[in-house]
């Protein structure tokens, strides 16, 4: 098994902690993992990705080109990423991130409306665990118990009262995520 | 079991330091190694181990507050990028000159100049081949993980004690910044002054009555002792050669065709292996750990194995010129580089790997 994902967005959004919590959460599942952040000066102008890659053996590059899932936050990610998926792969977007639909016809499409669902439980910074629950309920490449020790590892101790309402963002997205078409 | 964690290569060289028993960490920040000193900061391992972690007034500060603690027999290091590596090989040749060990990290990124801040393999002929003045190396060792970031540091603490010199880990971009799980071992004390006296008897710490004084310089004005001691120090290099090479080795056993790389380039050439193994192509990877010593008798027993090798680099060539003495006209050398931030995909290797060996 091995899962390439790349999460993109604007700074502040949580795209590099959302790919952390995911890389540890599946370490917590003895897998191998890389995360690897775009740190160049794209990232100053406002835009942040991390691929993260999640395997079974030993990660060879952890540079890639193809992804099989892209999770994208805002239309400049959508743009550059969208032909960046394999055929057959996975394709998550919050639609008040964008001004066009996704276009491809041989991919899975999701949508998950993470804005509104973080702001119902009140803390607008869980929006990238609404995110994270889209993308786990589609793929459940690592298992709910290791995702909540993922959330214990990467979450400062003194913010530790945090992590149930962060689980609960993962659930409510797994909830929310909708499918807009067959392939 | 040891406890696994996740992290940037940066924040395990600093995690490595702390739990290894590091006496003094002086730097100055630059892209893409920030973090080495943000971790260390926040860690604040003076209230816990007693380590000191100086931000000092630039890299050329940093690197002589490197050799003062060093020449107290403390295991001292630092580390920038390549830039700021300019500015502290002065300083380090002044350190290979008075045989005063250290470990300097250079996380890479691309030049020449202000460059960018994006990864790069630039700096290997500076680094291996010298960088400042006089004739000296560097002990340079390369890591390809966050684990060998971790790992390299105890190790190049123990090379640069055993020879009395300076060791530099040769990282890049990719290197430091990714992040992957990091095994961390149980911690090391920091050496007692009783153990540096034993394992440093040549460090500066007070005189007593029973030894001469101990002096720490790289000046010699007499031409005879300071051909005596190039002669030494070419010793040592000696010993260093015949002892030291470390590399890996990946499907060459029964390889056709053979892929040099080191950092983060080995591992693109692997994934490039396994696409070419699974055309039925035979293809291996040798991957030098140590760059000096360089694994030339190593690459001179593949060189008669295989039908080519190629160089894979984010640079323009520079490792390849090593790879060609190793090669000893034995086969074809080619070469693969990017520049500029641009890495390769294991991919591209493969389609320039089929373009130099005209397989189609």
């Amino acid at each position: 098994m091995k899962e390439e994902i790349i999460i993109a967005g604007f700074g502040g959004q949580g795209v590099l902690s959302m790919g952390k919590i995911l890389a540890y959460s599946a370490i917590m599942q003895d897998m191998e993992v890389t995360w690897m952040p775009s740190y160049g000066p794209e990232m100053r102008g406002g835009t942040a990705n991390v691929c993260v890659i999640i395997s079974d053996r030993k990660i060879g590059s952890p540079i890639v080109t193809k992804y099989d899932t892209a999770i994208v936050l805002n239309q400049q990610s959508l743009d550059k990423f969208e032909n960046a998926v394999k055929p057959g792969g996975l394709l998550i977007y919050d639609p008040s991130g964008i001004t066009r639909e996704p276009v491809r016809k041989d991919i899975q499409i999701c949508r998950i409306d993470a804005i509104s669902h973080a702001a119902e439980l009140g803390n607008a910074k869980v929006y990238n665990m609404v995110v994270l629950g889209a993308f786990l309920k589609m793929h459940p490449v690592v298992e709910q118990k290791n995702v909540r020790k993922g959330l214990e590892k990467s979450i400062p101790a003194r913010y530790s009262d945090l992590i149930d309402l962060n689980e609960k963002a993962i659930a409510e997205g797994m909830k929310h995520v909708v499918s807009v078409n067959q392939i | 079991m040891a406890e696994k964690v996740l992290m940037k290569g940066n924040e395990a060289i600093a995690i490595s330091a702390i739990r290894n028993g590091v006496d003094g960490y002086f730097g100055y920040p630059i892209t893409p190694q920030s973090e080495v000193m943000e971790t260390l900061m926040k860690e604040k391992p003076w209230e816990t181990t007693g380590m000191v972690v100086l931000q000092a007034e630039s890299e050329v500060s940093s690197i002589n507050m490197v050799y003062g603690g060093a020449s107290c027999g403390k295991k001292v290091m630092t580390s920038s990028s390549s830039p700021g590596i300019s500015l502290m090989c002065e300083g380090i040749s002044y350190m290979a000159g008075a045989e005063l060990p250290c470990v300097v990290v250079d996380v890479m990124r691309g030049g020449p100049g202000l460059g960018t801040i994006q990864p790069s393999q630039g700096d290997y002929n500076q680094i291996v081949k010298g960088g400042g003045h006089g004739d000296y190396h560097n002990i340079v060792i390369a890591p390809a993980s966050a684990q060998d970031m971790y790992d390299f540091v105890d190790w190049g603490f123990e090379l640069a004690f055993k020879y009395r010199n300076p060791v530099v880990v040769l990282a890049d971009g990719v290197i430091g910044q990714m992040m992957e799980k990091v095994e961390i071992h149980p911690p090391k004390p920091r050496m007692t002054d009783e153990e540096i006296r034993t394992k440093a008897p040549w460090a500066t710490v007070g005189k007593p009555a029973s030894r001469e004084r101990n002096i720490i310089t790289s000046l010699s004005l007499d031409s005879d002792t300071q051909e005596a001691f190039n002669r030494k120090l070419h010793a040592k290099y000696s010993e260093i050669q015949e002892k030291e090479v470390k590399f890996t080795e990946y499907m060459t056993e029964d390889a056709e065709y053979l892929f040099t790389a080191f950092g983060c380039s080995s591992r693109i050439c692997e994934a490039a292996v396994d696409m070419l193994r699974a055309e039925g192509i035979k293809a291996g990877l040798l991957r030098p750990v140590t760059l000096f010593p360089f694994p030339y008798k190593e690459i001179s027993r593949l060189a008669s194995q295989v039908k080519s090798i190629m160089s894979i680099e984010l640079n323009f060539g520079q490792m390849v010129e090593d790879v060609r003495l190793g090669a000893e006209n034995k086969c074809p050398v080619g070469f693969y580089g990017r520049q500029g931030g641009n890495i390769y995909t294991p991919e591209e290797v493969a389609e320039e790997f089929r373009k130099f060996n005209n397989i189609k």
